[in-house]
């Protein structure tokens, strides 16, 4: 097959969808952002919920997220895009409300906005990407950065006794009465992307069906942040990052 | 939507400030509130949920988490194009400012009530005007306004709320209603207005096509942000701003005057402090002192060019306050040296009485001219 033939329409083996445009990402390659972008875009193009979707962007590498789907915006303040999407689910309640924060956002400076969105149970989705770092600032220590972790503000490892505790949000999430679906994917491997956008899936449907509120974190990577190639991010992922947040359904009603 | 039962007749009833926001905010069409409770203004969010506005206009009432978390509630419901609000006292309106900020340069339009209480800090649950500066020099960061509004009445507590929706829709910025515990707390007559049904989405769609309710086949994207790393951008958003503040500093000024016509003491006072000083003012007259009343309205707008004018009329000013003189600065920059101005306040929750006002008139304006 010649490289004209192989764009013809019978040819096809897959295609970008719609919803996500074309403008060049600002992600770093090897970045799992551009990855759940896709998933999100795919998923919106599936239920065929393009013009019924608001989304809102978090502060953090996605605050940009904006540029790249094909949807309506509010961009918040960090952390408060709970705050936003339960007002916005409340007044539009046929519309596809959904927010998407990195782990400071969400796990950090937007811990009350998140557990009081989630224990109300407000029919949104919530896209969790946790990467155990705060990357748009240059790769300081997060609320989920693993014990004996570098980052430039624990720059020896995070040590229990001077920075506490990783947290494991989700698991919290899980206990709340108002969540309905609580999951942990990735976007490493082929078979875990497609695991990965059948949570959003499902997510997105449940927020529709007035089920409560939907969490889906994906364990993601941060080369630059974590200072390693693409490939040695996954591979440094899936042996530390995993045991400490192991992927699955953590609840699902 | 359904809209209520009642009618549009004007209705004579007897009730707080407070109340009274809570009443017309339902019945100009508010699409949702989100409030946390503080004193002195929890009736109005508790009037809202006793009122149940969801079962005949289909408002959205919600107590949220926190401030912090009911100004970007009300952040959310501006960017869908929704009539929204919140209230709260001193403390809890600090905590907004993040909020307030983002809405001010995202050019939403939406109503923040603030019933001021005694501070720094927790002060007390007290009234004061300690929260001039804060509403109407920005509050939170960067360089924006908010529309001030300054009732001095149950009354006026009602009209604002529903001028505070039409001026931050006609501009796209917050405005603020800046009441105090007295006004919030008190009860007088209040005539409410009639009922107005809440919009559609296809008059939001038409009136605010900027509103994200979804992005149908034949537009672009709506994208609400406050974010623009580019510093040429950034500045044409500030530039965009100060033009609409200078808009709205030319066409929305409101101010009341009381017994100025011949006055030589001009008395410059608002909200409750406006009240005692009329009475000191009708004290004065009686003494033959000719004392006059100037009580802004709006204090963002600020009435610069009213008080300006009167630089040229009067021996002296007396601007008298609920704090430590804030809005004192704001008078003397309008009458710019021309005329002595001086200041008279209480602090930390103290209403002051008008023989004290009348004192400060003699003591500190009349004795030295």
């Amino acid at each position: 097959m010649t490289t004209t033939e192989i764009i013809n329409p019978e040819n096809l083996v897959y295609i970008k969808p719609k919803v996500l445009n074309d403008n060049p990402m600002h992600y770093c390659p090897g970045c799992s952002h551009g990855v759940v972008h896709k998933l999100i875009a795919e998923v919106i193009e599936e239920m065929d919920y393009q013009e019924k979707t608001i989304a809102i962007a978090p502060v953090g590498c996605a605050v940009f997220a904006y540029k790249y789907l094909d949807i309506d915006w509010q961009q918040a303040a960090h952390g408060r895009a709970p705050a936003l999407a339960t007002a916005t689910k409340r007044l539009l309640p046929d519309r596809l409300v959904f927010t998407y924060q990195g782990d400071g956002d969400l796990a950090a400076i937007g811990t009350a906005e998140t557990i009081h969105a989630c224990n109300r149970g407000e029919n949104i989705a919530i896209i969790f990407i946790n990467n155990g770092i705060y990357g748009m600032t240059g790769g300081q220590m997060a609320p989920t950065t693993l014990v004996g972790m570098k980052s430039s503000t624990s720059p020896n490892g995070r040590t229990v006794p001077l920075n506490g505790n990783p947290l494991d949000i989700t698991k919290l999430l899980a206990q709340l009465d108002g969540t309905c679906y609580v999951t942990r994917q990735s976007v490493h491997n082929v078979a875990n992307v497609r695991k990965a956008k059948k949570a959003i899936r499902k997510a997105f449907e449940n927020s529709m069906l007035g089920k409560g509120t939907s969490i889906v974190e994906v364990v993601s990577t941060c080369n630059s942040g974590w200072k390693l190639s693409p490939a040695d991010s996954n591979t440094w992922m899936v042996e530390n990052m995993f045991p400490a947040y192991p992927l699955g359904d953590l609840k699902d009603l | 939507m359904s809209n209520s039962k009642k009618t549009d007749k004007e209705e004579v009833r007897l009730m707080k400030g407070n109340e009274a926001i809570a009443h017309a905010a339902i019945r100009c069409g508010c699409d949702g509130y989100f409030g946390y409770p503080i004193t002195p203004q929890s009736e109005i969010m508790e009037t809202l949920m006793e009122q149940e506005p969801w079962n005949t206009t289909g408002m959205v009432v919600l107590q949220a988490e926190s401030e912090t978390s009911s100004i970007n509630m009300v952040y959310g419901a501006a960017c869908c194009g929704k009539k929204s609000m919140t209230s709260s006292s001193s403390p809890g309106v600090s905590l907004m400012q993040e909020g307030i900020s983002y809405i001010a340069c995202a050019e939403l339009p939406c109503v923040i009530v603030n019933v001021m209480r005694g501070g720094p800090g927790l002060g007390t649950i007290q009234p004061s005007q300690a929260d001039y500066y804060q509403s109407v020099k920005g509050g939170g960061h960067g360089d924006y306004k908010l529309i001030t509004l300054a009732p001095a009445s149950v009354q006026e507590m009602a009209d604002h709320t529903v001028l505070a929706f039409e001026l931050a829709f006609k501009y796209c910025t917050p405005a603020l209603i800046l009441a105090d515990g007295v006004i919030g707390q008190m009860m007088e007559k209040v005539i409410l207005p009639p009922f107005q049904p809440r919009l559609t989405e296809d008059e939001i769609r038409k009136n605010t096509p900027w509103a994200t309710l979804g992005k149908p086949a034949n537009r672009k994207p709506n994208i609400i942000t406050s974010l623009s790393l580019e510093a040429e951008e950034m500045e044409a958003i500030n530039l965009r701003l100060q033009a609409k503040y200078r808009e709205i500093e030319k066409n929305e000024v409101m101010f009341e005057e009381f017994s100025c016509e011949d006055a030589e003491y001009l008395v410059v006072a608002f909200g409750t402090s406006a009240r005692v000083c009329q009475k000191a003012v009708e004290m004065a007259r009686s003494e033959g002192i000719k004392a006059g009343l100037l009580r802004p309205i709006t204090l963002f707008p600020f009435p610069t060019i009213a008080l300006s004018n009167y630089a040229d009329k009067v021996k002296g000013m007396l601007t008298v306050e609920m704090n430590a003189g804030q809005m004192v600065d704001d008078v003397r920059l309008a009458v710019n040296g021309r005329v002595p101005v001086e200041f008279y306040g209480r602090m930390g929750g103290i209403v002051p009485a008008p023989d004290e006002v009348l004192e400060a008139l003699k003591t500190k304006i009349v004795k030295n001219n």
